[in-house]
């Protein structure tokens, strides 16, 4: 081993306490990039690997009823590869036990086996037999809501009848990795089922024997999606056609690739921001160590050392420090993306869901932090250098202090000596405050950054389901009713106030673009209802027109006062023209709002209800969901409370670990780079301290002097850091904006408080170290050596 | 020393200028120096003399503002700072008044950091018992008194064989008895190893024990003298 080889394992474990708390800074960088990139490519690899094994088809579309005969006719399409007719319809599962009735998709099989389209992936099990009527494979979030095993029995009224179904199998299915309608704010599990049964039992009951009523197909390679659509259309209009569905608006695959685009995004920018931030107090703090040694660069200049020898030694200690971070960093990146994965695999159902690290990602990672450390150490030792060593060897030159501004008013005398030697020295060197002053900063908004989503989900669910939906429970019917049912519902027993709305599924046109929504028709004064845009602002609903959420006019490009095509999804399927005469920046959702007088209007219809909502007694809640169990008439009840626990329980259980994460990260990262500025100062200023002690300065005031210079950059960096914190926020938001729901930026007080508070704590923790280290200076020893 | 000895080391109207904030320091006007083969020469001086500019200069730790530096047959006024490292890497030996040891490094790898980029070094060991310190080269600097230290300065200087060795203050941090062990391995060296040798003093006693004199004041030699007998370290009183 060379003797500068030596030095470097020495300095190394004597600054050990620096290398450390700096290598957790690095690897803090590296594991928030490495876990959030890692996790999001694997979550993509598996929903990619799993709609090529299962063969997620390319179109959808369901109808009335057509048939056998017509497929060869769709086979002949041009582009249309492969198609697969099936029989889909929705029945009751009244399971024991449940307050509310579920509700299951029903999907053919083909008697001889697997689909050739949209398989279904067994997790236990096997599927139906040919012959046996009562078999059939269950979905897997329903068995699990359940707790449903093979070989159990359920209810099931299909077709009104109560037929008792067994569970020979457990399955999973490309298309319904959610399940659910798109009104359902959080589908749950308990009422909503996928049941798949041989469609030589399915068939006969729905009156379908050789016909069917729902149609998958894929494409050729580079077939033209929108003509083999059109003639699709064409083709089965006079079958009662729905319309086709390409594969992005599926409504699994459409909230599927809503959640992943919205954790891309999360994942593009939050582990940029700490990598960058990560990368440029390393940057900082490098530097800073290796000028400390400006003496002993100089002897080594002297001694003929070359430059570049000096600066390799200098890249060695800091390409320690970002191995140990990237090591580090590597393997808490991989535990916390294996945990993280594993908190989706409750969410996204796929029959497999391995966390992977990327190699790109942890090159990218380990490389970002490389160059910071290898930019600071080479400024550091050229910064030296470029003095001749016979310069750089002598300790620095008293540094040039100025009178100040103070001085120069004449009222120094009002601030200790201390005080003065504080104010003046960080005069002297306002780009070092600055600096310093930035990195706390960087650390506090990376906290605020990493809490804000917390803060933001739980505003979301105040206006959504206390300023919106003001009722306790919502009832909908499987058909319009007369308005009637209002009344109705109002006299049961525990109802306090009962508000009706109606719902009409509508494909929006305008020119080429195209959304599938709902017109939800109000009443006037709605009580049980609000319309609040997304800040939480109420919202007055036109007499005449739609008010649409502003994404959707987005979406379809219109502007108040155009005119959108709306056709009906129900009953004849009409088209209305309507006018657009406001916009809500709503937070959920795709859909237009409408006064329900106008809306009926318009459909020459009598007024009628698809939903009612209701305020309840919340001690007979119990027996008001038994009671609507036995009406007959209701698709689904919905209790609010049950929701947003719901919801709380899903997206919130992740976005929980991720601001848990972030915190964390955020915290080393301040008590990273406050350690290191104090040590740093301590080691500058080592001399002048002694010096002070000598002369009869009390340890205590002497450490007010060094942590006096602390104080004033925690001073300028907190507020500093709240403000950039907030504003990268900002920066997430606008990329951050999905179809499904949408945030409006919101950081708590507690949030703020929360990082100021750790950046604090982090301060007065490193105060404390760098006090005991000033207590056990060698007084005769600093003053000795230069 | 005969003056007809060759020239290792030559200095002509050496001028160097400092710019401090808005003070210009002239520490060094239009001096001439010449160090020849196996001379002991001492610059003698007062602090702020120039003295310490001059050896800078001379050593390649420094460069001239105006005027020429020769070694040997090399000129090195303008040389790049590779040039200027590749000099003091193989002819200069330096001696510091603070010593300049790396704390993190024992006594004997102080010296192997010089020794393993020398071209024909001695062992460290052997140039740690030419200045006494053979026993203690396991030491760390923290561990050794002044003199010790500065002896190891001395070892760490003469390992590599230099054709100059250069001393800036060698005795200055250190008490009459230390310095005058540290000036008798100086001088062993000087005569043993035959290196041209410039010490730096503001102590004119040390003079006495010189082939060579230069004096210093304000940045202007004021004499240059040859002794015609050498004192032996021993002799001298201060």
């Amino acid at each position: 081993m060379t003797a500068l080889q030596t030095k470097l394992l020495r300095d190394l474990n004597s600054l050990k306490g620096q290398v450390i708390t700096i290598a957790l800074v690095v690897a803090c960088g590296i594991a928030s990039y490495v876990t959030m990139r890692s996790t999001w490519s694997s979550l993509y690899e598996s929903k990619d690997t799993y709609f090529e094994r299962y063969r997620f088809a390319d179109l959808f579309v369901s109808l009335k009823r057509a048939p056998e005969s017509l497929v060869p006719r769709v086979e002949e399409i041009p582009g249309v590869a492969r198609v697969y007719s099936r029989v889909v319809q929705v029945a009751t599962v009244p399971m024991p036990g449940l307050s509310e009735v579920a509700r299951a998709y029903l999907v053919s099989l083909p008697s001889n086996g697997e689909p050739i389209l949209n398989g279904v992936y067994l997790r236990s099990g096997r599927l139906p037999r040919r012959g046996s009527d009562v078999e059939a494979v269950v979905v897997e979030s329903f068995a699990k809501a359940h707790k449903l095993v093979v070989g159990d029995s359920i209810p099931v009224v299909i077709n009104g009848k109560l037929r008792d179904l067994r569970l020979v199998g457990i399955g999973l299915s490309p298309e319904y990795v959610f399940l659910g309608g798109m009104g359902d704010f959080v589908p749950d599990d308990k009422q909503i089922a996928a049941l798949w049964m041989q469609r030589e039992v399915l068939a006969p009951a729905f009156d379908m024997d050789g016909a069917f009523n729902n149609l998958v197909l894929d494409l050729q390679p580079g077939a033209d999606e929108k003509a083999v659509m059109r003639q699709l259309d064409l083709l089965l209009e006079p079958y009662g056609g729905l319309g086709t569905i390409p594969r992005d608006k599926q409504i699994s695959n459409f909230l599927l690739e809503g959640e992943l685009s919205q954790l891309e995004q999360m994942a593009t920018v939050v582990p940029v921001i700490f990598l960058a931030v990560a990368a440029f107090l390393l940057n900082i703090v490098l530097s800073r160590l290796i000028l400390l040694q400006r003496q002993q660069i100089a002897a080594l200049k002297a001694l003929g050392y070359t430059t570049l020898q000096v600066t390799l030694h200098y890249l060695q200690f800091a390409f320690v420090v970002v191995l140990l971070g990237s090591v580090m960093g590597l393997a808490f990146g991989a535990w916390m993306g294996g945990g993280l994965t594993a908190l989706y695999a409750e969410y996204f159902r796929f029959p497999t869901l391995v966390f992977r690290i990327t190699p790109k990602v942890a090159i990218v990672g380990i490389g970002v932090s490389f160059l910071a450390a290898s930019v600071g150490a080479i400024a550091s030792v050229l910064q030296v250098t470029r003095l001749s060593p016979a310069e750089a060897m002598r300790p620095a030159a008293p540094a040039r202090y100025k009178r100040g501004l103070l001085d120069r008013l004449g009222i120094t005398w009002l601030f200790g000596m201390s005080s003065m030697m504080v104010l003046r020295e960080l005069r002297r060197r306002p780009v070092r405050l600055a600096l310093s002053s930035l990195g706390i900063a960087a650390a506090v908004g990376i906290m605020v950054v990493g809490r804000f989503g917390t803060d933001s989900m739980t505003n979301l669910i105040d206006v959504i389901f206390h300023k919106e939906q003001r009722g306790d429970l919502t009832v909908a019917f499987l058909q319009p009713r007369p308005v009637g049912v209002e009344h109705e519902l109002e006299l049961l027993p525990g109802v306090l106030d009962a508000e009706g709305s109606r719902v009409v599924p509508v494909r929006f046109r305008s020119g080429p673009r195209w959304r599938e929504s709902a017109i939800v028709g109000m009443p006037a004064q709605a009580r049980l209802r609000g319309l609040i845009d997304r800040n939480g602002t109420p919202a007055i609903l036109p007499k005449r027109g739609l008010m649409m959420s502003a994404k959707l006019a987005e979406i379809l490009s219109l502007k108040v006062g155009d005119v959108v095509e709306a056709e009906l999804r129900e009953g004849k399927r009409a088209h209305l023209e309507l006018p657009v005469v406001a916009l809500i920046d709503d937070s959920f959702g795709l859909q237009a709002y409408m006064n329900i007088d106008d809306l009926h209007r318009r459909l020459h219809q009598e007024r009628s209800l698809s939903l009612v909502q209701l305020k309840v007694d919340p001690t007979q809640l119990d027996d008001l969901r038994k009671r609507l169990k036995r009406m007959p008439a209701i698709a689904q009840v919905t209790v609010k409370s049950v929701v947003v626990e719901r919801f709380k329980g899903q997206s919130a259980e992740t976005m929980r670990v991720m601001t848990l994460l972030l915190s964390f990260f955020g915290a080393v990262i301040a008590i990273g780079v406050v350690y290191n500025n104090a040590r740093v100062s301590l080691s500058m200023r080592a001399r002048d301290l002694a010096s002070l002690r000598v002369l009869g300065f009390s340890q205590r005031e002497v450490s007010s002097i060094l942590l006096g210079e602390l104080a004033v950059q925690m001073i300028i960096g907190i507020p500093l850091g709240l403000v950039i914190g907030t504003y990268w926020c900002h920066a997430l938001m606008n990329i951050n904006d999905p179809e499904t729901y949408r945030f409006a930026l919101y950081v708590s007080n507690e949030s703020y408080a929360f990082a100021s508070l750790v950046a604090i704590a982090a301060a007065l923790v490193s105060a404390l170290l760098v006090r005991r280290k000033l207590s056990r200076q060698d007084l005769i020893e600093v003053l000795k050596t230069r | 020393m005969a003056s007809k000895a060759r020239r290792v080391l030559s200095a002509q109207g050496v001028s160097k200028t400092y710019q401090m904030g808005d003070v210009e320091v002239h520490a060094l006007q239009d001096v001439d120096a010449v160090l020849r083969e196996g001379e002991f020469l001492v610059l003698l001086g007062a602090s702020g003399s120039g003295k310490s500019t001059l050896l800078n200069i001379l050593g390649g730790l420094d460069s001239a503002t105006s005027g020429q530096v020769q070694f040997r047959d090399t000129d090195l006024s303008g040389a790049s700072d590779y040039q200027l490292t590749q000099y003091r890497r193989k002819h200069v030996g330096f001696v510091f008044q603070f010593y300049n040891l790396i704390p993190s490094l024992t006594a004997k790898e102080n010296v192997a950091l010089v020794t393993e980029i020398a071209d024909d070094p001695m062992d460290p060991a052997e140039a740690l018992d030419l200045v006494g310190l053979g026993a203690r080269m396991d030491h760390f600097p923290a561990q050794l008194s002044g003199g010790e230290q500065q002896r190891v300065a001395i070892a760490r200087a003469v390992a590599k064989r230099p054709s100059i060795l250069l001393c800036d203050e060698p005795t200055g941090a250190l008490d009459f008895q230390t310095g005058l062990v540290v000036l008798k391995v100086i001088e062993r060296i000087n005569r043993e190893l035959g290196a041209a040798t410039a010490v730096i003093t503001h102590n004119a006693s040390i003079a006495e024990m010189a082939d060579h004199v230069i004096t210093l004041s304000d940045g202007r030699v004021t004499s240059d003298t040859m002794n015609t007998s050498r004192k032996a370290p021993e002799e001298l009183r201060w």
